[in-house]
């Protein structure tokens, strides 16, 4: 097995060994959040940073408690409030930020790549990717497969059903850091990804992607899919230029409850939140057991607790013995 | 414009190998008073001479840059008339045309002269290119003839292409009538629009916002259909793709009066380049695929292309820290376009030397034919207006260490073959053995 990297700046920092270790790792934690106190020293004296340049409660949540479940310290720099606003550039606040005397940042921002170009700033920390523009968004990815393994047996029985699993990402995958993630889990666990949009809002080249189809008919994908995974219409590009108006969108690429009933028996939905009722899915639809977004948002703890114990552990376990 | 020089009245280039339009020779050349004396083998070397050595050397034209920001007015932290003028000595080049997308921009006789002011008390001709609209608005035409008697030939928005295809048919015609060229800097901004490179395979992985090569060949096919109607001449500022290439090769086989020239960047890097979200590597017309490349040079070889001309756009460090869709587009280019090409272009030196210097010295006539002093040939009489380079002479790119104010070069760590050594301005040696004079 490769070494854990460094940095978790997108998914093809990990290969098939890497994601089960953390999906793997992940299931001791979550046994962690079932306790009545749900709080371990692993990560004691370990400081992490959030740096969001662009706003998301629910991430940020997500990660500052799974660090907080490991007894780190949490720094919160809403890049808004800070000196960013006073004209300070990237490189200066990052370098600020680890001359601070921190163990791992993790950043999101609204253009791809300022976490690659971070992690080749710092000389000491950790770069985690919390979601970069249109490019990735590895942990999305990673508590999406784990709430998908759950669903399909758990452990062992779960992780085996992923080679020839029938994936559909449904949605504007042209913008979507949650896609660009997905996709390469998926296929790094042997699934087959099937795309489901309107042209416009396929990447213009999908040269590349480790993908089995692409298709623009959801009733016949929702047929045959063992997990459908639904992505946000972003509604401002909702209409006008990508699709013609969200009804239309609906039309064609919503989880009405018509086509909920296309689904087979054992087909789990997806999403990465937060959900448009009415646009992508349908209310009634995202109250289905079928459904596993509420899942998805409490595994999320566990997987960032996971990435970070697999970044940062392994130096505080070496600190602690000669602490 | 063809004055003497304010050098030592007497200079021998000494046992170089001459080359210029009209071929090549081994001699010595002569030059006194800013003019070139005598050009033959062995000349005996007058006394009180400034002797330059040129052994293993050509001794050429000296080099015209058809495409420099030179940022000033209004951007003076990344770059002055000054400054860039001296990274153009280093490069070899004795002019450059300033391009008027400064700030304010250069769209009036007096923000003509201002320029051309600053550029005379420099170690190299500055030539200016006028805007075609107000502002570089693409709104309305600027005062084109005001600035033709200013003593500019060639006139574009570059930094952005005029999209209204009503107006650059006013521009074409108005620039006929005052026998000046039209320069498209060819980008339609809907198809553009809020990219930041190429769009393709790369830019569909990076997750960047892309521009695809048609945004720059709507406007070529544009502005050729423009040219034919109205009999106006276009000269194409970096083309960049294949199907640019395409459409200016046959537009010349129609006999239509349509130039190109093409960024040393675009036939040396790909949009692969782009992989680590480094902004050095983030620049307009953006860095395409291979086949793009290849078809760029492709037309240099067969003469699609007249001109390597190096967008030298310098941005202060701190603008290119940004992350990669928010740093300005530009890399410097000066002193590295004509290592680069000898480099990286499988053809003979005289050819490349024809796309460095007299080719693109006719564009903008600054050439002896339209009374000026650049391109050569190297004669008795003409203006000395000359580069001595090394052509085997290997160095490696070290950004900070270049002339500019700023460090954008994407090229930083390369090694490349041939070197300028020397460098004459209108009889002042201003480049001596690598080194600036002043």
């Amino acid at each position: 097995m490769s070494p854990f990297p460094t940095h978790l700046l997108s998914m093809d920092d990990l290969d098939a060994d890497g994601i089960i270790e953390v999906l793997e790792v992940a299931d001791s934690f979550a046994e962690v959040g079932r306790r009545a106190n749900p709080k371990v020293p692993t990560l004691r004296g370990r400081t992490v940073a959030t740096l969001f340049f662009e706003d998301s409660t629910r991430t940020r949540m997500s990660f500052e408690t799974a660090a907080k479940r490991m007894s780190a310290d949490v720094l919160s720099f809403a890049a808004g409030s800070s000196s960013v606003k006073k004209g300070e550039s990237l490189r200066d606040t990052v370098e600020t930020i680890e001359a601070i005397g921190i163990d791992a940042v993790i950043i999101r921002h609204a253009s791809s790549g300022v976490p690659a170009r971070v992690a080749g700033w710092v000389d000491h920390c950790s770069v985690i990717n919390a979601g970069d523009g249109w490019h990735q968004h590895p942990t999305q990815a990673l508590l999406d497969l784990y709430t998908v393994r759950q669903a399909l047996g758990g452990g062992d029985v779960g992780l085996a059903r992923f080679e020839g699993l029938r994936v559909a990402i449904v949605g504007d995958i042209r913008h979507s850091r949650v896609a660009r993630s997905q996709i390469t889990a998926y296929a790094a666990l042997g699934a087959e990804v099937t795309l489901v949009a309107p042209a416009t809002l396929l990447p213009p080249s999908l040269e590349g992607w480790p993908v089995a189809a692409v298709g623009h008919d959801l009733d016949a994908v929702l047929a045959t899919a063992d997990v459908v995974s639904l992505l946000r219409v972003q509604q401002e590009r909702g209409s006008g230029e990508f699709v013609p108006s969200l009804r239309e969108y609906t039309a064609g690429f919503g989880l009405t409850v018509r086509r909920a009933a296309l689904l087979r028996k054992d087909a789990v939905i997806l999403h990465p939140g937060p959900i448009v009722r009415g646009v992508e899915i349908a209310s009634d639809v995202a109250e289905l057991p079928a459904a596993l977004i509420t899942e998805q948002v409490s595994n999320g703890v566990a997987i960032r607790m996971a990435v970070l114990f697999l970044l940062l552990g392994q130096a505080t376990r070496e600190g602690a013995l000669h602490g | 414009m063809a004055d003497s020089g304010s050098g030592p009245a007497v200079l021998m280039i000494r046992g170089g190998t001459v080359i210029d339009a009209t071929g090549e020779r081994t001699a010595d050349v002569l030059v006194r008073q800013g003019r070139v004396e005598a050009v033959d083998a062995d000349l005996a070397t007058p006394r009180g001479a400034t002797v330059l050595e040129a052994d293993g050397c050509v001794v050429v034209p000296g080099l015209v840059d058809l495409h420099t920001h030179l940022r000033q007015p209004g951007r003076e932290e990344s770059e002055t008339v000054e400054t860039g003028a001296r990274a153009a000595s280093l490069g070899g080049f004795t002019a450059v045309v300033a391009m008027p997308n400064t700030e304010p921009a250069i769209d009036s006789a007096e923000a003509v002269r201002n320029v051309l002011e600053l550029g005379a008390k420099t170690t190299a001709e500055v030539a200016v290119a006028g805007a075609i609209t107000v502002g570089r608005n693409g709104e309305r035409l600027a005062p084109l003839g005001e600035m033709a008697e200013a003593g500019v030939t060639l006139f574009t928005d570059d930094g952005a292409g005029v999209q209204s295809a009503g107006l650059m048919r006013r521009a074409f015609e108005y620039a006929g009538g005052l026998g000046v060229t039209l320069a498209q800097h060819c980008e339609d901004g809907s198809l553009a629009g809020g990219g930041a490179m190429h769009e393709g395979a790369w830019s569909s992985r990076l997750g960047i916002p892309g521009m695809p090569a048609e945004a720059e060949e709507v406007m070529v096919a544009r502005d050729i259909a423009l040219a034919r109607a109205t009999r106006g001449r276009i000269h194409f500022l970096h083309l960049s793709t294949a199907g640019s290439v395409d459409l200016v090769r046959r537009a010349k086989s129609d006999g239509l009066a349509v130039t190109a020239e093409a960024a040393p960047h675009h036939f040396t890097l790909t949009d692969a380049c782009t992989a680590g979200y480094d902004p050095v590597f983030r620049v307009n017309p953006p860095l395409r695929p291979q086949a793009d490349v290849d078809a760029v040079k492709a037309g240099l070889a067969d003469g699609t292309i007249d001109a390597i001309a190096t967008d030298h756009a310098p941005h202060a460090p701190e603008l290119k820290d940004l992350p990669f869709d928010q740093a300005p587009p530009g890399m410097l280019g000066l002193q590295t376009a004509l290592s680069l090409a000898l480099t990286e272009l499988d053809m003979p030196i005289q050819r490349i030397l024809a796309l460095l210097s007299w080719q693109p010295a006719a564009i903008v006539r600054l050439d002896p034919a339209h009374g000026g002093g650049q391109g050569g040939p190297i004669e008795p009489g003409s203006v000395a207006n000359l580069c001595v380079i090394d052509p085997v002479a290997t160095w490696t790119v070290d950004p900070a260490a270049l002339a500019s104010r700023s460090r954008n070069s994407p090229f930083g760590g390369r090694t490349l073959r041939g070197r300028v050594r020397h460098t004459v301005f209108r009889g002042e040696p201003v480049v001596v053995d690598t080194e600036v004079q002043r």
